[in-house]
């Protein structure tokens, strides 16, 4: 799931739903160990059979499909042999050497970089400001943002990104006009997407407007826990503005900060749909990011293989990230 | 708010600070939604306004002809019935599979539950091409293609980890005991199972079915890829078809999208506040 899934609903966050304010350990893990050892007892292998259907579905969707992914990457399938069912032939190293000896696979890999870093840096900062901003905000002012981000955020991002290339259409886009009514008329019929950094600016706005809504609403939420009193206390004392927020405020938010920006690395990492609808399902090479270059290379060139063998590097290279992310999860004990 | 007055107390220009931020918080709230204004505005704004070098904000009339236009296009029907057909059996599926599943974590300790849950999670981190291209092979490989079984897999699959893990919040959230009494009072586990934790569990299948609907509902890279037979196209892909060599029809886009936006926006609202209500609890308790 990337970036763009998150907008159209609300984001596979993985941190579950756990209304229960108190720190009491929940009914299920907790004080009651005669309970427990009745249960383990009676119910050894009712558990498996529960989560039976799960594992299959959840194998056959996505650990199959992934250790197909490596296996395709050692091999050399293409067109003729996805149609025959013929085995594929295998290449070894083949198509590794072949990708990493590719400049524009460099580029590809330094764009998508360099574009998930300028969209997680907008998104987190702007996000922080205006859940910052909503403390401050009257009720009402607050709840006419609250409904103006939730709108935004539950926009399907087919429907986004439909919105978006209409506004930046060289003809009839209302960028276009408002831009020539300040600059002048040869702005009329300019087209973004000539140029790849106007281009990247037109979707780092959709990707970023789009992620908004869910980092402010989240770190308005856990603004909403950070102790009044200690701020009130430490303004009483003297402290500057800044100083409370360093040091009342941000330590509370912080982990849930960290949390999402680096689900934020993810899905602005993987973006795809974003930058596939804009430039009309068949992005330019000056487009692509490793997602897309993956795609081309499996559906337009069709050489599944090299497409498999780039997908790969790309879950390799958001390995670490996953990782970090796994660990701040067990850190709050959200696995348990 | 009880606060606010005692500061004002302490800080007697905090008034006039305070308008000030509203002012700029109105007019972040006018950014967020001025696509979600542009998007409806353009659907029902003449398409003489719409094929124009001057954009205005505001539109001289109003009319409901993009619409009409929208539901002429070919494969209008099909393309709803599909959609439907697709996400609703992919979510009742789902929910099923889920709550088996989150009945199973929440409940129970059992050897590699922890393992299990961090697979749900990693799972959903892994980019889209890397799923779509073995995918797209394989159903390739069993006639899959152009069928709505192969999309309906995919799309109850990709929704099962997080509804699990929104489930069993919701599970975990039951006390035991209830279940316990009505077993101690003679009641078989599933019959505590359908006569005290379902009734309760209902508000939580509620919220995730619609998160997984909307989900399905928006869905649009596998319908492309698996999806080649015109009649079998989901709205999202149908969509797709308003732009041709001759250009775009944006006027007719923009109803057609705003149609399918508008159960989603509906739907969201509804669940809308659970979501966020469970995103941080969860995340800030340690």
């Amino acid at each position: 799931m990337s970036a763009a899934d998150t907008k159209a609903v609300g984001p596979p966050v993985p941190v579950p739903p756990d209304p229960q304010p108190t720190g009491k350990p929940s009914s299920a893990d907790g004080d009651a160990p005669r309970v427990q050892k009745r249960k383990r007892k009676k119910g050894e292998l009712l558990p498996y059979f529960l989560i039976l259907p799960a594992i299959v579905a959840i194998a056959a969707v996505y650990l199959y499909p992934l250790g197909k992914t490596v296996i395709m990457s050692f091999q050399d399938m293409g067109r003729r042999e996805l149609w025959s069912g013929e085995p594929a032939p295998w290449v070894g190293f083949q198509q590794f050497t072949n990708i990493l000896g590719d400049p524009e696979f460099w580029w590809v890999t330094f764009r998508t970089i360099v574009f998930m870093a300028i969209c997680v840096t907008l998104t987190m900062g702007i996000g922080l400001l205006v859940a910052l901003l909503m403390r401050k905000l009257s009720t009402w002012v607050r709840l006419v943002l609250t409904v103006a981000l939730i709108a935004a955020w539950s926009m399907p991002l087919m429907v986004a990104a439909s919105i978006f290339r209409f506004m930046a259409d060289s003809d009839y886009g209302l960028i276009n006009t408002l831009i020539a009514k300040v600059v002048g008329e040869d702005w009329l019929g300019h087209n973004w997407y000539l140029n790849p950094i106007q281009g990247f600016g037109i979707i780092t706005l959709l990707v970023v407007w789009g992620a908004i809504p869910f980092v402010v609403v989240t770190l308005y939420a856990a603004l909403t826990q950070v102790p009044q009193e200690l701020e009130e206390a430490a303004a009483l004392d003297g402290a500057s503005a800044y100083g409370i927020y360093k040091f009342v405020t941000w330590p509370v938010i912080k982990p849930v900060f960290t949390m999402v920006a680096t689900l934020s690395v993810i899905w602005d990492f993987n973006v795809f749909g974003q930058i596939w609808l804009l430039r009309g399902n068949k992005p330019e090479p000056e487009y692509e990011t490793l997602g897309l270059y993956s795609y081309s290379k499996a559906f337009e060139s069709t050489s599944f293989s090299q497409g498999s063998a780039i997908a790969l590097i790309t879950v390799l290279l958001l390995s670490g990230v996953a990782v970090y992310y796994l660990r701040q999860l067990m850190k709050t004990g959200e696995v348990e | 708010m009880s606060s606010t007055t005692e500061t004002q107390v302490l800080r007697p220009d905090r008034k006039k600070s305070r308008l000030h931020f509203d002012i700029i918080g109105l007019g972040i709230a006018a950014v967020m939604i001025f696509p979600v204004y542009w998007l409806v505005i353009s659907a029902l704004r003449p398409n003489r306004e719409i094929r124009s070098y001057n954009q205005t904000l505001w539109p001289t009339s109003i009319t409901f002809d993009n619409f009409v236009r929208a539901t002429e296009m070919p494969n209008f029907g099909t393309a709803i019935q599909s959609s439907l057909i697709v996400a609703v059996t992919a979510v009742v599926g789902g929910m099923v599979i889920a709550t088996l599943a989150a009945l199973a974590i929440g409940r129970f300790r059992f050897f590699g539950r922890k393992a299990l849950i961090l697979v749900m999670i990693l799972v959903q981190m892994l980019p889209p091409t890397a799923m779509l291209i073995p995918i797209y092979a394989q159903l390739n490989a069993m006639g899959g293609i152009d069928e709505y079984w192969g999309l309906i897999v995919v799309y109850l699959v990709s929704t099962l980890p997080f509804a699990t893990i929104m489930i069993r919040g919701f599970v975990v959230n039951i006390p035991v005991e209830l279940e316990e009494s009505a077993m101690v009072d003679g009641c078989t586990r599933f019959q505590a199972f359908r006569r005290v934790i379902f009734p309760l569990l209902a508000p939580g299948l509620a919220a995730a079915s619609i998160f997984a609907l909307v989900n399905a509902w928006n869905e649009y890279l596998f319908a492309y890829i698996l999806i080649n037979d015109n009649s079998k196209y989901t709205l999202n892909v149908w969509l797709m078809t308003f732009t041709t060599e001759r250009g775009t029809d944006y006027g007719a886009l923009m109803a057609a999208s705003t149609m399918i936006a508008l159960p989603v926006v509906v739907f969201f609202m509804i669940i809308q506040k659970k979501m966020a209500a469970g995103l941080t609890s969860g995340a800030v308790k340690g």
